[in-house]
């Protein structure tokens, strides 16, 4: 299970930085939210996945899941939310103000 | 245990949701932010000397013992920097309060300066690296907010890539986080230095170390500085000099922690790769600050100057470099805020940023000259300001490793240093004055003192340096003996 987990976020990476790369504003934000799912992903898998039970002393005896991860996950998702959400808003700014969504136009001289 | 150690990072923020509220009254919003960052500097004062007598202090959030939950650590390295942010803060305020302007005042620029200032003590005071990553995001977030705030065309430009790097960084950091917790299964600096010190440094480790070596230099602006320039030359002067004194410090700080406690052991490998990148990024930002032609350019590799000497005392690595690397970082967060300021000073008074087109401030404005002479010698390095120690120690501490190129590249910049700003005070200060007496715009009153009080600051780190001394002697003693620092956390 672990080696597929790995594989997917393989592919999720792969997919991410080559949107990023790409041109356009909108998938360049895309890639940046892609990739923070595959690192998310990533967590997950070396805490190790499914190992145990429920890690609550009353539902079982052990040897308990590492919860860990799940809260470190949680937190870099909100994290990943709120950078999304602005950089959103910055770009629609950006579109509306430079009239472009392509950063090769974004480029900027020296002379400004 | 002890509460006070919460404050620096809880009441900036309570302080700021505060503000969100008082919107219109500015008049309330300028009193209320100054207090806060009075009193903070207050509290990392009196912190700052409990740690003299009582060793490193911790708060174990919620009772939860080391490792298992999150804690702040403060020792005299992590609360001489807090101080020195908090006071730096404060004067960058009073510079704003005159300067920035009623649009900046009325979109909420108080709060997020000190959701800034939250996110740089956190970081600063964290015991526990996922926190570290968190209290970073807190910084960054309203970093963000402030390099696109006024939305003028070409902040959006810079703001944009400002804001993307930092996300890949971000995302870089995870990663890193991810393979540490894989091989460690543990998140808590001090019980991650212990696992590394009982199984030893392997391969695995050191790249997981340079991972973060990675994440570090492009916060910190080391070698990988290539977006440093456009995003510090776009805000308003206040938020400009904010980003020189504490952003690319808190990477700089991390790496400290880094290298000295979670992974020393591997120095062939990871000290001669910062050192190699500090003598490219010195190099790198002297070629940058020697063809400038605007004063923002000289200012900027400027900066990244400044980072890459202080990570030469990381490289080097003994209790006498470390000492001047710490002594160095204060120095620089001081003197690099009050270059921002007069540069941004110089533009608003001519409107000019072309340093050839600024010529005769000095007639005008005496005062306003003679300080940016001070902060010249004092970048360069001369006694009796506060640039000269460190530089001595760092010296000395290369001398004695027999790092002989790195000392050579390190006081080389120190020439290039200053011909740079000498460059500019020649041209913009002396020379035919452009602006007659009468037609002079004056210098704000707020922005005169919060440049005589960095001066002030400037003269008393060099010429006072023996009063800081004992707190940083105490804080290169933790950071060459980590064992201190992972007594205190896992043994107390």
């Amino acid at each position: 299970m672990e080696s597929l987990m790995v594989v997917l976020v393989g592919i999720l990476v792969s997919i991410g930085t080559y949107l990023i790369l790409s041109r356009h504003i909108i998938r360049v934000i895309l890639g940046t939210a892609i990739l923070s799912h595959a690192v998310h992903l990533l967590i997950l898998t070396v805490g190790g996945l499914k190992t145990g039970g429920v890690p609550l002393l009353s539902q079982s005896d052990g040897p308990f899941t590492d919860a860990l991860p799940q809260a470190l996950i949680l937190t870099a998702i909100v994290i990943s939310f709120a950078t999304t959400a602005f950089l959103l808003v910055l770009a629609y700014r950006a579109y509306k103000k430079n009239g472009s969504a392509d950063f090769r136009e974004l480029r900027g001289m020296s002379d400004e | 245990m002890n509460n006070l150690l919460v404050l620096p990072i809880i009441i900036p923020i309570i302080t700021a949701v505060l503000l969100v509220f008082l919107r219109s009254h500015i008049m309330l919003q300028r009193i209320i932010s100054l207090v806060t960052m009075l009193f903070l500097s207050l509290i990392s004062y009196v912190l700052l000397e409990l740690i003299q007598i009582e060793g490193i202090l911790r708060l174990d959030f919620s009772g939860w013992l080391p490792p298992f939950g999150i804690l702040f650590v403060a020792d005299s390295f992590s609360l001489l920097l807090v101080l020195t942010a908090s006071i730096v803060t404060t004067i960058c305020l009073i510079y704003a309060f005159s300067t920035i302007g009623n649009r900046h005042e009325h979109m909420f620029f108080y709060p997020f300066v000190l959701f800034l200032i939250a996110g740089v003590n956190g970081s600063f005071l964290t015991g526990d690296i996922f926190n570290l990553f968190v209290c970073f995001e807190v910084m960054l977030l309203a970093s963000y907010v402030l390099v696109a705030l006024g939305g003028e065309r070409i902040q959006l430009r810079e703001s944009l890539k400002y804001v993307l790097i930092n996300v890949v960084a971000s995302w870089m950091f995870l990663v890193a986080l991810a393979y540490l917790y894989g091989t460690l299964k543990t998140l808590n600096m001090a019980h991650i230095a212990m696992r590394v010190s009982e199984v030893g440094q392997d391969p695995m480790l050191t790249t997981v170390a340079i991972l973060f070596l990675v994440v570090f230099s492009l916060k910190a602006g080391l070698l990988l500085f290539f977006w440093l320039p456009g995003s510090y030359s776009v805000p308003p002067t206040a938020v400009q000099a904010l980003f020189a004194a504490l952003l690319t410090k808190v990477g700089i700080y991390a790496l400290i922690r880094l290298f000295t406690l979670m992974f020393p052991l591997n120095q062939e490998v990871t000290h001669t790769i910062i050192g190699v990148m500090a003598g490219l990024t010195i190099i790198a930002g002297c070629m940058g600050a020697l063809s400038g032609r605007d004063v923002y350019t000289i200012a900027t590799y400027n900066v990244i100057i400044g980072v890459g000497f202080i990570l030469i005392g990381l490289a080097v690595g003994t209790e006498t470099a470390i000492t001047g690397a710490i002594y160095y970082l204060i120095h620089d967060m001081i003197a690099k805020a009050l270059l921002f300021l007069l540069i941004g000073m110089m533009i608003y008074l001519t409107g000019e940023t072309v340093v050839k087109k600024i010529s005769g401030l000095i007639r005008n404005y005496p005062l306003f000259g003679w300080i940016f002479f001070i902060v010249m010698l004092a970048l360069a390095g001369i006694p009796p300001l506060s640039g000269f120690v460190g530089k001595v120690l760092i010296g000395q501490g290369a001398i004695e490793e027999g790092s002989y190129v790195l000392l050579g590249i390190g006081f080389g910049s120190s020439i290039i240093v200053l011909y740079s700003l000498l460059r500019i005070f020649l041209a913009s200060f002396f020379g035919e004055t452009t602006i007659s007496f009468e037609d002079r715009k004056p210098i704000p009153k707020g922005a005169t003192m919060s440049f005589i009080l960095l001066a002030i600051s400037i003269v008393y780190i060099g010429v006072g340096a023996e009063a800081i001394s004992v707190y940083v002697k105490d804080a290169a003693r933790t950071l060459i003996n980590p064992s201190i620092y992972i007594d205190a956390i896992l043994k107390g």
